[in-house]
């Protein structure tokens, strides 16, 4: 390929895409050749148009921008111009962004079979739906009653296991979407038309509908600090084995502040993740603010995470170090907005425990259900009361 | 391809300026590269900011129809692309048992049984349409996937009467409150922009255009004062939509400058959830700001 103005043009603006790609922006072949095409559309770029094409074909998420901007500075530092007086068509485009000759066309198709492959992945999961509760039996009844902050290291990854192989079971909602069924409120007349037509058109058997049921979404919200750590651990392992059962889960950790765990978690690597989450939350040991962190949540989350008729599950000793009034008030909130607050407090596993601290006092009036969670058979308590 | 009847970024700016929507250079910019390139474009951003608003004004601008897709928890293929009418043919059956040819089984699936929904519609409809796919975010994934498949396509295939495929692909825009995260494969169809709120110079200007009847200093007032509601810590931040109302409520009590008693008498049209408003009620002096003593 002749190396023409419009060739360099064109080099820049892939290079740019790869370089956004570089940066771990999830930036395809098929989106890079849109950017082409949209700045071929323009004809003369300045730099403002140029950002704007760019940011609307390259981008398609909102916590992206800030990342986008940086590399738009970078990459199209210089007083930036670019003539192209190509014609805006996409083979051109799409030969030079991917060397490998896969072009628009088969991206197309692509799509195609995502969209059939997720259908397929979507009916599995509601098909597994009603599945019975499995619950670990296995020889290792010492384990289950042990402190998680007493455990070794070596039980601590036995445990891990068998945390993971836990099957945690969320409370199903009706949608509002009906479905076959063998009886039913309503009746079917589709189905009943059409099998009438074997029975020429004398409407013999008669087909009804009823109402489909759907997992609700079990948000965990961890809190890490200090003497919590062991336990936040373990629940965040049964947090994978909710996600590894299909269940849509959302984790936060929290200490000082709020930090959103849920991509880390899904990697297939636990041990990984774990470490990962460790990194990424800053306060492992530091104080906790439960007030301000929920705060947090229902400001900067309910818009977007699946908030809404999820079932929430606290993790905390309520040792607030904050203002007991904003926990009360932000519990309230919480229990609004989700279908049932679940409280786990490991310091309920003591026999001589009373929930006194001023924290748990005022979180306690929003708490459907309050348990231990300190032990491997207090979390199989958990999991049969997230089902019902 | 081009089928944008402006020949710049800047004409389609002051061609939505004149149907009285007015369009950051950002907007426009996504706005002009969709149509031209045949792609949907996904708008997000805080409820309120106009998003669904992009899709009726493209739609007058361009004299095309408005198809509008509501999505909705539970909503289905039957709702959004096509269905029988089963009671019709019902009734059609019955009215013709006593003819015995094979034909008239045929005749139950012809066109007059068919009830069209919006998604057949703008597939019909082709290039002379506008389809809005209004706050996906709300319905299920598994319908995603599904529309992405039409978005793809833009044809259907009825396998009672055959395909149903548009010449030219309508010009579509989607919008999404972001309760969810939507799925990649689609995202990787559209062209994204995030509307944000406006500055207030641009506000006080929607307001104008949008409540020619509100004085221009009352306008101003009652942006700034939303302005400044908005970055008071609260839950439900207001959207344009609210400053238009509120704007619309407090030049109907025929005040001309807005003052604390009547902030906090029409507060309603602004804030919609009970905690904001008792976060705001102490602060309405700061909320309304030196407009009330000038």
């Amino acid at each position: 390929m002749p190396a023409s103005p419009e060739a360099e043009a064109l080099d820049r603006l892939i290079g740019f895409g790869r370089e956004l790609r570089r940066r771990g922006l999830a930036v395809g072949t098929g989106r890079i050749v849109t950017f082409c095409r949209a700045a071929a559309t323009l004809g003369t770029l300045d730099r403002t148009d140029l950002y704007w094409a760019a940011r609307s074909s390259l981008v398609s998420r909102r916590e992206d921008l800030e990342a986008f901007d940086a590399a738009f500075d970078q990459w199209f530092r210089q007083g930036v111009r670019l003539e192209l007086d190509l014609p805006p068509t996409e083979p051109e485009a799409a030969e030079r962004a991917a060397p490998d000759g896969s072009v628009e066309g088969p991206e197309v198709v692509e799509d195609r079979i995502v969209a059939r492959e997720w259908r397929a992945l979507a009916d599995e999961e509601e098909a597994e739906g009603e599945a019975a509760i499995r619950i670990v039996a296995s020889a290792a009844e010492v384990l289950r009653e042990k402190s998680f902050a007493d455990l070794s290291d070596e039980e601590r990854r036995r445990v891990a296991h068998l945390i993971r192989r836990l099957a945690v079971q969320v409370p199903v909602r009706r949608t509002r979407r009906f479905r076959p069924a063998p009886s039913g409120p309503r009746f079917d007349v589709k189905r009943t038309l059409r099998r009438s037509l074997r029975t020429h058109g004398e409407p013999f058997h008669r087909s009804w509908r009823d109402r489909a049921s759907r997992t609700r979404p079990l948000v965990l919200i961890l809190d890490i600090s200090g003497s919590m750590a062991p336990y936040s651990r373990a629940l965040l392992q049964f947090a994978f084995a909710a996600m590894a059962a299909g269940r849509k889960v959302e984790v936060f950790c929290f200490g000082t502040r709020l930090t959103r765990v849920t991509r880390t978690l899904r990697t297939r690597d636990p041990d990984r993740a774990m470490h990962e989450i460790g990194r990424q939350v800053a306060d492992w040991e530091g104080g906790t603010r439960i007030g301000e962190s929920l705060k947090a949540l229902l400001d900067g989350w309910s818009q977007r995470a699946a908030l809404r008729g999820a079932v929430a599950l606290v993790c905390s000793d309520g040792l607030e170090r904050g203002e007991p009034g904003l926990l009360r008030e932000q519990m309230a909130r919480l229990r609004r907005l989700v279908h049932r607050v679940v409280w786990v407090n490991p310091l309920k596993g003591s026999p001589r425990y009373e929930p006194l601290a001023r924290g748990m006092a005022a979180a306690l009036p929003s708490i459907d259900v309050f348990l231990p969670g300190h032990n491997l058979e207090s979390l199989e308590e958990l999991s049969r009361a997230l089902a019902d | 391809m081009g089928r944008l009847p402006f020949a710049s970024v800047e004409e389609l700016q002051d061609a939505l300026a004149g149907e009285h929507y007015l369009a950051d250079r950002g907007l426009a910019t996504a706005i002009y590269l969709a149509v031209s390139l045949d792609k949907p474009l996904l708008l997000e951003g805080e409820a309120g900011v106009g998003k669904t608003e992009v899709a009726k004004v493209l739609a007058s601008l361009l004299g095309r129809d408005l198809i509008r897709l509501q999505c909705y928890e539970g909503i289905d293929a039957s709702q959004a692309l096509y269905e029988w009418n089963y009671s019709k043919q019902l009734i059609a059956v019955r009215a013709m048992q006593d003819v015995t040819a094979e034909a008239h089984v045929q005749d139950l699936f012809g066109p007059e049984f068919l009830v069209e929904r919006p998604l057949l519609a703008a597939i019909r409809a082709g290039s002379k349409a506008v389809l809005l796919v209004d706050e996906l975010d709300r319905a299920d994934d598994e319908f995603e996937a599904f529309l992405l498949e039409i978005l793809s396509e833009f044809a259907v295939t009825i396998p009672e009467i055959g395909r149903v495929a548009a010449e030219e692909p309508p010009a579509v825009i989607v919008t999404s409150n972001r309760t969810r995260e939507l799925h990649d494969a689609l995202k990787r169809r559209c062209l994204y922009h995030w509307i944000d709120h406006p500055a207030l110079d641009q506000e006080v200007q929607i307001v104008r255009a949008r409540a020619p009847d509100v004085p221009e200093a009352l306008a101003r007032d009652v942006a700034a004062a939303v302005n400044r509601l908005r970055a008071f810590d609260i839950a439900k931040r207001p959207g344009v939509a609210e400053t238009i109302d509120w704007a619309h409520a407090v030049a109907f009590l025929g005040v001309e400058r807005l003052d604390e008693e009547t902030a906090a008498a029409t507060i309603g049209s602004v804030l919609k959830d009970h905690e904001d408003q008792e976060l705001a009620a102490p602060r309405l002096a700061e909320v309304v700001g030196d407009a009330g003593e000038s």
